[in-house]
């Protein structure tokens, strides 16, 4: 009891930024109103609540603007537990945007089947408030803290059609899965903890080693914390609610878990491996490389036998998972920490880009044709040609075929590998590339249906999409291109200095 | 104080909620399973911060205990939501997808 007196006594106040913590406070209020609001308004101006969470998101992204064009670059909050740096400004505008995205795929897909719209945008906005959270936690209580709040919203969110029973077993599943997943990791942070006295990631460093008493529970603890997270990334083994979750949830909710709750758990990933595990790589990087290299083969070989397009998408995007954690696997050798840094934030805004492209496809055809098989694809290309094109162009940059995006976070990624001059580096490499055309297998099924085969009625009305949906297919269209014709721009932003704290090996 | 009593207690409640939750087809019982973890969590950070005279231990207890408590909100009311629709919360009759 004496010691817990002394350390009360001892408290101060912490300083607090609210500029630097201004993106989040937006979404704060934006929530809040949404909240308000649809209490307030009657069910025929639902719509207004779509406005407000667009809205929000666009307002959140003033403030990130902001400070990422301010002359301070790293701003760190409570002893360097919360820390706006580049990294994290990069970060939370992919989210910002990967959220505004969503909330355009969302805005006519959420008027169907008479579900309560108010709670749709409020799980939403909260669980993007836990993603921008994640960006900056450096401390494993506020890596917990925002990994639940970013995933609690999300679990309801797939249970949000509440009378088809589909989307609740897509609920139930992710929620035991997730759960279990953040149990275990708790249990190997509470490992961490107890060997290094403190829950700051920095701290973590400093005791975290592979020599001495204490490497088996060092050990467990990396292995603990990591199999947390690659749940959250649906890392094979660790993927098998994905694809039922993804099938079985509403599709631009399906869009958001694949795109945004994913990127967070890399985000996580890359902040433990950077600031809180460099001296213990022995553990980890044979580790991760092992999940990569699972990842990316069975996420491809199941891709290959599906028939469904959002259950094709699904194991297309756990593979995708495997080649963003391709350079992590060498992210400890010398040569490639800087370009496993850059390679996985690239790849991350590439794969966000294309793959929120595919659904906004997915979407406009599904809302004519009412059915989610690929062969509903047939012949998209005399009726709707701009889709087909569109869909096309975004299935290409999945594939990674120049000069799309795409190619060029492939190209960065094989880069990293072979910069590590270590045959592991070399191995997995090998294994990426025989992947990327394997892959070409199942993205190309879909394109020969959508050039080459007839519809499968018969019925050829052109498919008239909704404004929000020309909007989000323009924005992503757009960024697939520019990433790919001038990977300049994407660099841009994934060449960062070191994560702010990281220790310098 | 012997710090080691209270890390094999929770190294084996950490042993019985995996295996419950991996055994266990009832939604509500792995629900208790995945309570089991996360006490054990709990006893090995309040033993930890009592072997290193601490207290982010207990910051780090208390937010689990919160954080828990929404989850197991969420998680009934999602088990309520299946009952209703299916009339059984057994995990092995979720299967609507396959593949």
């Amino acid at each position: 009891m004496q010691h817990l007196q002394i350390i009360a006594a001892q408290w101060v106040a912490p300083k607090i930024d609210y500029f630097a913590l201004a993106p989040e406070i937006v979404v704060v209020v934006g929530l809040c109103a949404v909240l308000l609001l649809d209490l307030f308004i009657d069910q025929r101006k639902q719509w207004l609540l779509t406005i407000v969470s667009s809205f929000t998101l666009l307002a959140a992204m003033l403030p990130v603007l902001m400070l990422g064009l301010s002359e301070t670059s790293v701003r760190s909050m409570f002893d360097g537990r919360y820390v706006v740096d580049d990294f994290s400004l990069v970060i939370k505008g992919l989210f910002l945007l990967a959220g505004y995205v969503v909330v355009l795929l969302s805005s006519s897909h959420v008027e169907q089947g008479e579900y309560w719209r108010g709670e749709y945008w409020f799980l939403l906005l909260t669980s993007l408030l836990g993603m921008l959270m994640m960006a900056s936690s450096r401390d494993l209580v506020s890596i917990f803290v925002a990994l639940e709040f970013l995933s609690i919203p999300a679990y309801m969110l797939a249970a949000w059609r509440k009378r088809d029973a589909k989307s609740n077993e897509a609920g139930v599943k992710y929620f035991l899965l997730g759960v279990f997943a953040s149990a275990v990791m708790l249990y190997g942070m509470s490992l961490m903890y107890g060997v290094a006295n403190s829950t700051l990631l920095v701290d973590i460093a400093k005791t975290l080693t592979t020599t001495g008493d204490f490497a088996a529970v060092h050990a467990l603890a990396v292995v603990f914390v990591i199999v947390g997270f690659a749940f959250k990334v649906s890392a094979v083994p660790f993927h098998t609610w994905a694809p039922d979750t993804y099938e079985g949830a509403p599709t631009p909710v399906t869009a958001f878990l694949s795109v945004a709750s994913k990127a967070a758990g890399f985000v996580a990933l890359v902040v433990l491996i950077y600031t809180a595990f460099p001296a213990s790589q022995d553990v980890w990087q044979p580790f991760i490389w092992v999940l990569s290299a699972l990842t990316m083969t069975v996420g491809n070989v199941l891709a290959l036998k599906q028939h469904n397009i959002v259950r094709m998408i699904a194991y297309s995007s756990i593979s995708q998972g495997g080649f963003v954690l391709m350079p992590l696997a060498v992210a400890g050798m010398a040569g490639s920490e800087n370009s496993a840094l850059r390679s996985v934030v690239l790849y991350m805004i590439v794969y966000a880009a294309t793959n929120l492209g595919v659904f906004a496809v997915i979407l406009a055809v599904s809302a004519k044709t009412r059915s989610g098989e690929i062969s509903s694809f047939g012949g998209l290309f005399s009726y709707a040609p701009s889709l087909g094109v569109l869909m096309t162009l975004f299935l290409a940059s999945l594939a990674g075929i120049p000069p799309l995006g795409g190619w060029i976070a492939k190209f960065v990624a094989f880069q990293s590998l072979l910069q590590s001059q270590s045959n592991w580096g070399y191995a997995l490499a090998i294994i990426g590339a025989v992947n990327s055309v394997v892959a070409f297998g199942y993205y190309g099924n879909v394109m020969r249906e959508i050039w080459m085969r007839p519809p499968p009625d018969g019925d050829v009305t052109p498919i008239v999409a909704p404004g929000s949906l020309r909007l989000a297919l323009t924005l992503t269209s757009a960024l697939t291109l520019v990433f790919g014709i001038l990977p300049s721009v994407g660099l841009r932003f994934a060449d960062l200095a070191e994560i702010a704290g990281a220790i310098t090996r | 104080m012997f710090v080691n009593q209270f890390l094999f207690l929770a190294a084996v409640l950490f042993c019985i909620g995996v295996y419950g939750v991996i055994a266990r087809k009832n939604a509500v019982l792995m629900l208790m399973s995945i309570e089991l973890i996360l006490n054990s969590v709990n006893i090995n950070l309040l033993a930890f911060a009592m072997r290193n005279g601490s207290t982010d231990g207990h910051t780090f207890a208390l937010y689990i205990i919160a954080v828990a408590a929404a989850e197991v909100g969420v998680g009934l009311g999602l088990v309520l939501l299946v009952y209703r629709n299916k009339k059984t919360i057994s995990v092995d009759e979720l299967s609507e997808m396959r593949g």
